[in-house]
């Protein structure tokens, strides 16, 4: 499960729903005073039993520290599930080496006990593969499954023996930007700004009160996270984060295939931008050809 | 200190990966092949720590075949002083690649390896943490900000709602992500100089390394296509549209 020792994250929802195509569903839940995370564990629909490691070793998740953990535990499992998110990206293909397997990044779909469809070249092609391991890992992606009632189970709580702290890392600190707004990963409507938006400030004036008329959260192109116009954890794309929301509004983004590959899965999406040949047009569903600096606050304001 | 960069050639980031007809794979045959994006920041954030009197030399190394040499050549023109090309023909997966990079490791004895967080043709983002794995060292990935302090290293990471910072004991592995560094872009004359370094070719095969993949690509077909969409003439109009597919 994935957590911040408080409260546990959505993308362990998803995942729980891909590992439950696979078999009986048990969830670890790995960090320091977790009690109440794994309460929420136990109550996830289709889960059988959570697992409770905890130690100050996996309070900020260091992969040196938990791996062996799971390693341990792997003997009695066919199948290691982590959601796609940085953690589970940064803790499975370490587990997946020391168990000597190979790991099936980012899967979309479980199509067979041994098969999976993933995309590749920035989802631009998706391979079905199957895995001739014994054992499975795997990470799956947030928005390719639907996430699991985070009420209705009542799995057994159990306490497993930790395996300490190997000494080769330790956290210094972190900075998690703390906002209001949804989070992009889980947001039902999204708003999205490019290089187009000129600074920070005019991206600020510009974006947020659509964004707060819509109940939206705030995305960014990569060209606006590189400008500074919003922190990188804003950024939409292959290398930055992957989502399906409702509507998808993408703003002054001219639509280059790494930032498509972030987005291009979302239900509707709406592109204002005043470049007619834009690649984003492609894919959009409604477009509107227009400068962003009139378009924008007249669509604000008649919302 | 030294430092082992490995580094992928892939489809270039500004190729349209095209299909095979037969949905084997995609047809790599008169694409562009480039460095790496995220191999060609490793290597840029390697010179600069040379460059700052931290590191003593920079190795790179690349799996493939012949032409991989060309992402080595890349690097060497960026700075890195010599290379190392293990030839393997066809698919070599992230597992037996970090295989083969750990016996590199043994022989070289870096006390840092920096490598990309992902090549963009697989979008594995494996291989890095795999290699930490088998050679029991600590690993950061998605690296922001790489430190050298003392007999540690000080790496922030990107992370989902913002930054964390690790202090790695050494020798570490350090996976690149975009925001580490802008790398440079190669002068004439440094490109002209990498041609006369030093570059070492060797066998996957000795190294004893099993090279069969363990995932059988079934096949590789599009992703969906969306329908065709419709432009609107202004917000008005675009504010009924969003009544219609009920966002309002």
């Amino acid at each position: 499960a994935e957590h911040d020792n408080a409260a546990l994250k959505d993308a362990t929802l998803s995942a729980v729903t891909a590992a439950s195509q696979l078999g009986e569903v048990h969830v670890l839940v790995a960090g320091s005073g977790v009690g109440g995370v794994a309460d929420a564990a136990g109550r996830i629909a289709g889960v059988a039993k959570v697992l409770v490691g905890d130690d100050a070793a996996y309070a900020h998740g260091l992969p040196e520290n938990v791996a062996p953990l799971v390693v341990g535990l792997m003997e009695g499992y066919d199948a290691f599930v982590a959601p796609a998110t940085t953690t589970g990206k940064n803790i499975a293909p370490r587990v997946a080496a020391l168990l000597d397997v190979a790991q099936i990044s980012d899967i979309l779909s479980v199509e067979g006990p041994k098969t999976f469809t993933r995309p590749i070249y920035a989802g631009n092609a998706i391979a079905t593969v199957e895995s001739s391991d014994a054992r499975l890992v795997i990470t799956a992606r947030g928005t390719a499954f639907a996430k699991a009632a985070a009420d209705g189970g009542s799995a057994a709580i159990e306490s497993i023996a930790t395996t300490g702290d190997a000494g080769l890392s330790s956290f210094v600190g972190a900075e998690i930007a703390k906002s209001e707004r949804p989070e992009l990963t889980s947001a039902k409507v999204i708003v999205s700004g490019g290089r187009a938006l000129k600074d920070a400030e005019t991206f600020a004036a510009t974006i947020l009160p659509l964004a707060d008329k819509l109940g939206a959260a705030v995305g960014a192109s990569r060209a606006a996270v590189d400008a500074g116009y919003v922190p990188n954890d804003y950024q939409v794309g292959q290398t930055g984060k992957i989502v399906a929301p409702q509507v998808y509004i993408a703003v002054g983004i001219s639509g280059a295939i790494q930032h498509l590959a972030g987005m291009k899965d979302s239900k509707t999406i709406i592109a204002i931008n005043k470049d007619e040949d834009a690649p984003i047009f492609q894919v959009a569903d409604i477009g509107l050809v227009a400068d962003l600096f009139q378009a924008v606050p007249e669509l604000t304001g008649k919302l | 200190m030294k430092i082992l960069v490995p580094v992928k050639l892939a489809i270039d980031s500004n190729a349209k990966p095209r299909l095979k007809a037969d949905r084997s794979g995609i047809d790599l045959a008169n694409v562009k092949l480039s460095i790496n994006p995220f191999c060609e920041i490793a290597v840029e954030e390697a010179v600069r720590l040379r460059e700052a009197g931290k590191a003593t030399e920079v190795v790179v190394v690349s799996v493939g075949v012949g032409k991989a040499t060309d992402a080595i050549r890349s690097a060497l023109a960026i700075g890195a002083d010599r290379g190392i090309l293990i030839e393997a023909e066809g698919r070599v997966e992230p597992l037996t690649i970090a295989k083969l990079l750990a016996k590199v490791v043994e022989e070289e004895k870096p006390d840092l390896v920096l490598t990309g967080k992902q090549a963009i043709d697989d979008d594995s983002n494996q291989t890095g943490q795999m290699l930490a794995a088998l050679l029991d060292w600590p690993q950061a990935t998605f690296a922001s900000q790489v430190e050298l302090d003392g007999a540690e290293l000080v790496v922030t990471r990107e992370v989902d709602g913002g930054h964390q910072t690790l202090r790695l004991s050494l020798p570490a592995l350090v996976t690149t992500d975009l925001r580490l560094n802008e790398p440079r872009y190669p002068s004439l004359p440094n490109i002209m100089k990498a041609k006369k370094k030093p570059v070492e070719t060797k066998s996957a095969e000795t190294y004893g390394v099993d090279l069969t993949p363990r995932l059988s690509v079934v096949e590789v077909r599009e992703p969906a296509a969306r329908k065709a969409g419709i432009k609107v003439a202004d917000a008005q109009e675009l504010v009924s549209k969003l009544k219609a597919v009920g966002v309002l």
